[in-house]
């Protein structure tokens, strides 16, 4: 058993140390574009290799949020989590453009009380018996960890993971950006994506361009194609990033970016992540 | 404003009737046939603004859903002009129509230019169909041939 636990432990260090290998979360959305009065739009949200088949995990529904045109907050109807995907409702019974999906943060690290080793955050085994000494303790916040703590190595993690529907005409309101951590704010309205015409979309680190971004953009399909298919973009000196579609279809979009001014106190690093699905029309 | 029915006037010694755009449904020989919903509008050939000249769909729906929830199928013309009508808007919605040829005026109140019309056609458990015509207001003249949701538009 002991064996096992560390095993595990140890892959979820490595999941934690590594996202870049992670499996992909993604959303999709049934359609994006909407022309009814109150329509459902429909969302598949999982995370595997192949986008967009389910065929690794779920994603968790309980972090879901929904941002109405109008600024209030939307419900998700209808969750459900299977072995290997999610799905939920939302009900669109206002004009405009929505905003629906997770935006969370956390801490994960390590750190010494009295030579000691502690962790925060991460999956974690079956506590460490007492007697045996063995294997790190855990704390569950940032609060709990001791004043006289020592060679705190601890970073911050913050991810995006939203979708975009609009019911008749689009709107802005959800695009206003927080000025915290990594953001999308749309110069091309997701709305208006058609294959042949270049999108543009600027990328915010705390509310300042994010100059030399790297944007991977991958089409869904892949089992229908021999190769991956992604491509790298990397944004200007304005954070914009310029992206063109090659086919009409859905499109997962990510980025990541690192740096050592996180927000919370004690942390000593940070890793932002942002991820979007886009959908193109044919023109 | 005040100048164009002066100038149309002067140099249209015919009908004071500016041009019409003939358009075509075709017949079709599928087994699960529904008319389709039709759009037609004009876009200024440099871009800009577009104006809906009509719009055939399912208007007089009755219950929760007002008939517009398929309008996006006529995913051009939604994106360029009808997300942002009100509908049904007047003298612009219409009920669908059966397969046969009509005639649709252009309203004789758009500015004289260069524009494209714009025809779009799409049919549940069918496809979707695009057709444009370059023409220039008043004096248009054109003509186009649909492949399959659309037959021949004609303008004169």
């Amino acid at each position: 058993m002991r064996l096992k636990t560390s095993l595990t432990l140890a892959a979820a260090l490595v999941a934690l140390a590594a996202p870049a290998t992670a499996h992909r979360g993604w959303l999709l959305p049934s359609a994006t574009i909407f022309s009814g009065s109150a329509d459902w739009v429909t969302v598949d949200a999982a995370a595997s290799n192949d986008l967009f088949f389910p065929d690794h995990r779920p994603l968790g529904t309980e972090n879901i949020k929904v941002w109405a045109p109008d600024g209030t907050e939307g419900k998700i109807e209808n969750a459900a989590t299977g072995n290997v995907r999610s799905i939920f409702d939302v009900q669109l019974n206002k004009p405009g453009t929505w905003k629906i999906g997770t935006a969370q943060s956390g801490v994960s690290g390590s750190f010494k009380v009295d030579g000691v080793d502690y962790r925060i955050g991460g999956r974690r085994g079956p506590a460490p018996s007492a007697a045996s000494g063995q294997g790190p303790r855990f704390v569950n916040s940032v609060d709990e960890i001791p004043a006289n703590a020592t060679d705190l190595n601890l970073t911050e993690s913050a991810s995006r993971n939203e979708i975009f529907v609009t019911a008749g005409e689009p709107t802005d309101t959800v695009y206003q950006p927080t000025g915290k951590g990594l953001e999308m704010v749309p110069v091309t309205h997701p709305a208006e994506l058609v294959q042949g015409e270049p999108a543009r979309f600027r990328f915010l680190v705390d509310g300042q361009p994010a100059q030399a971004l790297k944007i991977t953009v991958v089409p869904g399909g892949k089992r229908y194609r021999d190769s991956d298919g992604a491509m790298e973009i990397t944004t200007g000196a304005d954070g914009v990033a310029t992206v063109d579609f090659p086919e009409p279809g859905m499109f997962w979009l990510n980025t990541s970016y690192s740096d050592d001014k996180p927000s919370v106190a004690r942390a000593t690093s940070r890793r932002l992540s942002y991820t979007t699905t886009l959908e193109v029309m044919a023109p | 404003m005040r100048k164009t029915p002066l100038l149309l006037a002067g140099l249209l010694a015919a009908p004071a009737g500016a041009a019409s755009v003939s358009i075509t449904i075709p017949q079709l020989k599928v087994a699960e046939y529904h008319r389709p919903y039709v759009a037609a509008w004009l876009e200024p050939s440099g871009g800009g603004e577009t104006r809906t000249l009509f719009v055939w769909y399912d208007i007089k729906k009755t219950g929760s859903e007002p008939g517009t929830k398929w309008l996006a199928d006529l995913r051009s013309w939604w994106r360029k002009g009808g997300r942002s009508l009100k509908l049904p808007a007047d003298g612009v919605s219409g009920a669908t129509r059966a397969p046969g040829t009509y005639q649709i005026p252009i309203p004789a109140n758009i500015k004289p230019g260069a524009y494209i019309l714009h025809v779009e056609a799409a049919r549940e458990t069918g496809g979707r169909e695009l057709v444009s015509v370059p023409l220039t207001l008043p004096a248009a003249r054109g003509s186009a041939s649909g492949k399959s949701e659309l037959g021949a538009i004609t303008i004169r």
